[in-house]
Order: C-alpha cells, then sequence, then structure tokens
C-alpha cells in the first residue's frame, strides 16, 4: 500500500488582518459610500440584501453548524481550523455589517417605512432592536474572544486550555447571534409582504 | 500548531483583573439603546432628554474604565496599545461612515451632536475593549 504523507503543512506566521483581502473591503466601503451619495435604490437595496443575506447565512451556519462540530473536535484541529478561520472572519464581518446596516437604513428612509406614521415603522423599529441585541453580543463579547485567540496562537507556547474556553465563548455567542438571526429573518419577510 | 507545543495551562490560574470588559459591554449597552431610540424617531423631532442621558452614562462608564485600566499594575501595555491603535483605526473608519450618512441625511444640530458623541465614544470604548481582551493574557 502507498504511504500517505498526513502530515501537517508547515506554519506560517499567523495574519491577523489579511491584508491582502483590504482592498477588497475598501473598493466595497467605496462602492456604498456611491450608492448613498447617488440616492441610487438599486444599488442601496443590492447592498442591503447583499450584505443581509450574507451576514445572516454566516451567522447561521456558525452557530448551528461549524459551532457544534467544532465544540465535538479535539483542541488541535480547533487551533488549526481557528487559525485559518478567524483572520477571515476578522475582516469579512464588519463589512458585511456596515453594508447591512447603512444600506438599511437608506432603504428605509427612501421608502418612509422610518416614518412613524407607517405601516412598516414598527417592524423597522423591532429589527433596530435586535440589530442593536446582535451588535452587542458580536462586538462586545464574540470579537474579542476571536481576536484574543489569534493572539494566543501566535505565541510559541500557545496556552490550550485558554484557547479552549475563549473558543466556547465564540461558539455560544456565535449560536445567540445565530438566535438573533433567525428574529431577523422573520421582520424582513414581514417587511417584504406587508 | 502542534499539541506538543501547546501548554495546557492548568497550573498557571489566570489572573484577575477589574471588570474592564463587562463595563466596556456596558457602555455598549447603553449606547445602543440611546441610538435605537433616537433611529427610531427619525427623521421626526426627537425628545433629547432620554437618549443625553445614555449617551452620559456610557460617556461616565468608560471614564471609570480607563481609570480602572490605568491603575493595573504590571499591565501589558505595549499590546493594549498596539491592538487598541488598530482598532481606533478601523472603528473610525465605520464611525466615520455612519456619520457621512447622518449628515448626509439631513441631521443637524443636538441630534447630530447626540449621534456624533455616540460614535465617539462607541470608538474610544471598543479600543478599550479590544486592547485589554488581547493585553490581559500577554506578558511584557
Amino acid at each position: 500500500m502507498a504511504h500517505t504523507d498526513i502530515a501537517a503543512p508547515p506554519q506560517r506566521k499567523l495574519e491577523i488582518v489579511p491584508r491582502k483581502s483590504l482592498p477588497v473591503v475598501a473598493v466595497v466601503v467605496i462602492g456604498l459610500i456611491v450608492a448613498i451619495a447617488t440616492n441610487s435604490l438599486w444599488a442601496i437595496g443590492f447592498y442591503h440584501v447583499v450584505g443581509g443575506g450574507m451576514w445572516t447565512a454566516i451567522d447561521l451556519f456558525l452557530g448551528f453548524i461549524l459551532g457544534p462540530i467544532l465544540g465535538t473536535m479535539s483542541i488541535p484541529s480547533r487551533i488549526e481550523l481557528t487559525r485559518r478561520l478567524m483572520p477571515k472572519m476578522v475582516i469579512l464581518m464588519p463589512t458585511l455589517v456596515i453594508m447591512t446596516l447603512a444600506g438599511g437604513f437608506q432603504l428605509a428612509r427612501h421608502q418612509g417605512f422610518i416614518l412613524s406614521s407607517d405601516k412598516h415603522h414598527a417592524w423597522v423599529v423591532a429589527s433596530m432592536i435586535i440589530v442593536g441585541a446582535l451588535a452587542i453580543v458580536a462586538i462586545g463579547i464574540l470579537e474579542p474572544a476571536n481576536i484574543a485567540v489569534l493572539f494566543e496562537l501566535r505565541k510559541p507556547n500557545p496556552n490550550g486550555e485558554r484557547i479552549g474556553r475563549l473558543m466556547k465563548r465564540f461558539l455560544y455567542t456565535a449560536g445567540v447571534t445565530g438566535i438573533l438571526q433567525a428574529g431577523i429573518l422573520v421582520i424582513m419577510t414581514r417587511i417584504a409582504t406587508l | 500548531m502542534s499539541a506538543a507545543t501547546m501548554t495546557h495551562g492548568a497550573s498557571t490560574p489566570e489572573r484577575k483583573f477589574p471588570p474592564i470588559a463587562e463595563m466596556s459591554v456596558a457602555v455598549l449597552i447603553s449606547m445602543v439603546i440611546g441610538g435605537v431610540f433616537v433611529a427610531a424617531h427619525l427623521p421626526a423631532h426627537v425628545a433629547m432628554a432620554f437618549p443625553t442621558i445614555m449617551i452620559s452614562l456610557a460617556a461616565v462608564l468608560l471614564a471609570a474604565n480607563v481609570v480602572l485600566l490605568s491603575r493595573i499594575p504590571n499591565f501589558a501595555w505595549n499590546s493594549f496599545y498596539k491592538v487598541a491603535r488598530w482598532t481606533l483605526l478601523a472603528e473610525g473608519i465605520v464611525a466615520g461612515l455612519l456619520e457621512y450618512v447622518f449628515i448626509f441625511d439631513g441631521t443637524r444640530g443636538a441630534v447630530l451632536l447626540l449621534m456624533s458623541s455616540t460614535l465617539i465614544i462607541f470608538v474610544l470604548d471598543l479600543s478599550v475593549l479590544f486592547g485589554f481582551s488581547v493585553a490581559r493574557f500577554q506578558e511584557e
């Protein structure tokens, strides 16, 4: 039987923020500013739907699919996945969040949903409350844990127990954001069909 | 990372710190409550008393947090400043974009001042939170 080499690939120094992705983020943000400045309803809607769809899908995937799988993996395996996944999340999620929120607020303004006399207003306010809760969990708990794990992984001898504890916090909060995102799905489909 | 190069850390209990992260989250909660209140009333007239109380509370909590942080002995300040500086830049760009949206939408006067203050506190709070979250596990 032929021998198969399953040794781990050589490790490069962990990059907290993938610099190669920054020009892509710059293009997306400049496009968002142009969309708002030109009052292009299509472009604003595009940013809101694409950003919101990806944000929701990624949160649900992390919270309910990848999270439970990660929870059953050994700590070295979790670390391998974390090294590759988390730097991408550091740059992807804030970009999606700003696309969704800036696009969504402009869309609601153009369509009159933010006027208190509008029939959609209560649903829009409900979505603001859920997004506020999402922001607190994601920015206040999830993201600091993510960044702390990445810095721990850069050490010559990372503390496995600490990484395991921080990852557990990351996975629980990803589950909470997944549940909140399910609420956003209900509200957005309600607004679209009211 | 191989398992052989990882330490398990069971024999070295984590160092205790003041509740910096918890207070930063409290600042975030105050700002979100005030921010949602204002956003829910725009573009109509907004009663300023409640959001002003929330933003003032956030500012006081942030100031108290900075004082608590500055009194920690033997803290990894290099790591703290490194992370805090980059967070300031990244979140500053996000806050700048939101400020642009407020001004573009015609927000002016006291409401703009309140929203701008909220954004400034938001950026400073996240810089403290992210910097502390990393530096607490570093040794210098």
